[in-house]
């Protein structure tokens, strides 16, 4: 009964227009189970055995990726209930425990988030300890570790929405580093250099802090400016570079073997 | 009875004592160093899984029987923090297991077996072999994530108030490294310079790196030079200094043993060793040069030194090999960057014995190194 409504389904046309192919069962089919599928072709239709041991790759590249879209989908639910103000984020926040139903969304997204950092960190250790940026895939190292950083700006802004205490002063003190940047900070080195007729350039007003917070301080422009970067710019450029770097990999070589 | 329970008291407070005074910044960081090299050294004997396991047992030990000092457990079990035992358990486990197939593939390479990776011709379909673990490893993860929801809450605090500064102010539990920098550098260098060679120096790994070997298979043998300096990085400037910042830094970022009380009336460190007093006044016995330039010509000179002598002297001894194969850009590029991660730990060891501020001090520019 069950079999006869299951072929019932493989053999109807709508079944027939989105999977090209038959049951992956023997080799032709499961090869094209992965050439003929958008999400799937980024791997390749065959991979080194010891390098899909666990042991290998401890599987934190795939692990990272999950978290990650773990965050876009929470994130994008935890935007429906929050609104980038002052007189409002803390108090939608507060709601959001108080009132929604299932009112995991924000741990989830939190403890998502510093999973993620510790995920990404620990695929930066295995692709060190196994060589696996060495010749051909050199390349695809730099893209990793302009990942890392963007992974580490995401958790950052996403740090300052809560809008209570930890947020905004752990933005402080983050944030009073971009002061001191050479010759773009006010309180950096050379800066005072920066002048024209005895009039400094570079000041409270104008420097890299004030770029970054939209203001002299960690207010209402700074938590606009943190919410679109962290919903918007950033994810959109990890993804690109998440494309890219998934892309290397097949290119590459696939998961890295002794040559 | 009382007598007894008394001196097993007194006992468990000394040991307490003890260790407080071993997490203090310059043993933390010496006996974390010492660890690190020895652990690299004996590493086939280290990761044998009868040691790792009586050592796992012990620390873990250890850290239960900690969290019944109030103190400690306060700071281990608070929400935000819980993260990074989190990765410290990980990291140990996941060095552990890279170690331990290093050590396999070395004996191996060594006997002329074949190695663990070995059979690059030996493949297997994605479907189903790695479609279906990466099903499984998404169906754990899913549930990890969602027990570990439920179990804690996400923590929110007071609103925020610009006026209510909460001390200590910590930055994201991830640049609690950096943080701990500024203890000994200016902000300019740990929080801007520092952090930016950090991130060009991981992308230069790949072209400075030109030891073929050891390329897609675990191995210590084969690239000690690299993965030593690659894991001093990691584990010791950025793994240990996070730890060290998250549970033993208090109000005024002064230091706190694991079983001490947060103090806030403990007032913060001072810093008065300046290297132009030392070798001005202290030295030569002379008063400090007028002009700022003179005044700070022997830091100059001393910095200057190190950043140029330096690579010039590591090529005519230890790096006389290394030099040759990777060339003249690449060991230039090679010396800023380990000169610069190696400025860390010598600036460290300068505050802990001389209680040194600045090696040059241009507090007229904000150019204080």
């Amino acid at each position: 009964m069950i079999n006869q409504f299951g072929n019932w389904i493989r053999e109807s046309q709508i079944w027939g227009s989105i999977f090209r192919h038959g049951v992956p069962r023997d080799r032709r089919t499961r090869a094209m189970a992965i050439l003929s599928n958008v999400f799937l072709h980024l791997h390749p239709v065959a991979v080194r055995k010891s390098g899909i041991r666990l042991s290998f790759t401890w599987c934190m590249g795939g692990i990272t990726f999950f978290l990650f879209l773990v965050e876009i989908v929470t994130g994008v639910l935890l935007m429906f209930y929050y609104r980038p103000t002052v007189e409002y984020a803390y108090f939608d926040i507060q709601g959001l425990r108080a009132h929604v139903t299932l009112g995991l969304l924000r741990e989830l997204h939190r403890w998502g988030a510093h999973a993620m950092v510790i995920a990404i960190w620990l695929h930066m250790l295995r692709v060190f300890l196994t060589g696996s940026y060495k010749p051909p895939r050199e390349f695809n190292w730099s893209v990793g570790v302009i990942l890392l950083v963007l992974t580490l700006l995401l958790s950052f802004t996403g740090y300052l929405l809560p809008w209570d205490q930890l947020a905004m002063w752990a933005i402080t003190v983050g944030s009073n580093m971009a002061r001191a940047t050479p010759g773009a900070g006010s309180e950096g080195p050379l800066s005072a250099f920066i002048q024209i007729g005895g009039v400094p350039l570079v000041h409270a007003g104008d420097d890299a802090r004030f770029g970054l917070l939209a203001g002299t301080f960690v207010g209402p422009n700074a938590l606009l400016r943190f919410y679109v970067l962290h919903c918007v710019f950033i994810p959109c450029v990890v993804t690109v570079l998440l494309a890219i770097h998934f892309w290397r990999i097949r290119k590459d070589g696939g998961i890295s073997g002794p040559l | 009875m009382d007598s007894i329970l008394a001196s097993s008291t007194s006992t468990l407070e000394s040991v307490k004592h003890f260790i407080n005074v071993a997490c203090e910044p310059h043993w933390f960081m010496i006996i974390s160093v010492a660890a690190f090299f020895i652990f690299l050294i004996g590493y086939r004997f280290w990761t044998k899984p009868a040691v790792a396991a009586t050592i796992a047992a012990l620390v873990t030990l250890f850290f239960l029987a900690s969290c019944l000092d109030d103190n400690f457990n306060k700071i281990v079990t608070k929400a935000d923090n819980v993260p990074i035992v989190i990765m410290m358990v990980s990291v140990a486990f996941l060095l552990w297991l890279a170690f331990r197939q290093a050590a396999i593939n070395d004996e191996r390479m060594e006997k002329g077996e074949p190695l663990l990776e070995a059979g690059a011709d030996d493949k297997v379909l994605v479907w189903p072999d790695l479609v279906y673990s990466e099903l499984i490893a998404l169906v754990l993860c899913t549930a990890l994530l969602i027990v570990w929801a439920i179990v804690l809450r996400a923590p929110l605090e007071q609103p925020a108030n610009p006026n209510v500064a909460p001390n200590p102010a910590k930055a994201p539990w991830y640049f609690l490294g950096l943080q701990e920098m500024l203890v000994y550098f200016d902000p300019w260098l740990a929080g801007v310079v520092l952090p930016g060679l950090i991130v060009v120096g991981l992308i230069a790994i790949p072209y400075m790196d030109k030891n073929p070997r050891g390329n897609g298979y675990y191995t210590f043998k084969e690239r000690k030079f690299a993965i030593t300096s690659f894991l001093f990085g990691f584990i010791i400037l950025w793994v240990v200094l996070i730890i060290f910042g998250t549970f033993l830094r208090g109000p005024n970022w002064n230091f706190f043993g694991p079983y001490e009380f947060w103090d806030h009336n403990r007032p913060a460190a001072l810093l008065n060793t300046e290297f132009h007093d030392l070798f001005w006044v202290n030295l030569l016995g002379r008063p400090l040069p007028g002009h700022y330039l003179m005044r700070e010509l022997p830091g100059i000179i001393l910095l200057g030194g190190y950043f140029l002598l330096g690579p010039l002297i590591m090529k005519a001894t230890v790096f006389r090999k290394l030099s040759r194969d990777i060339g003249f850009m690449r060991y230039s590029m090679l010396c800023v960057l380990m000169l610069f991660m190696l400025l860390m730990p010598i600036k460290m060891v300068l505050r802990w014995t001389l209680n040194l501020h600045y090696i040059v001090g241009i507090t007229e520019w904000f150019l204080n190194v």
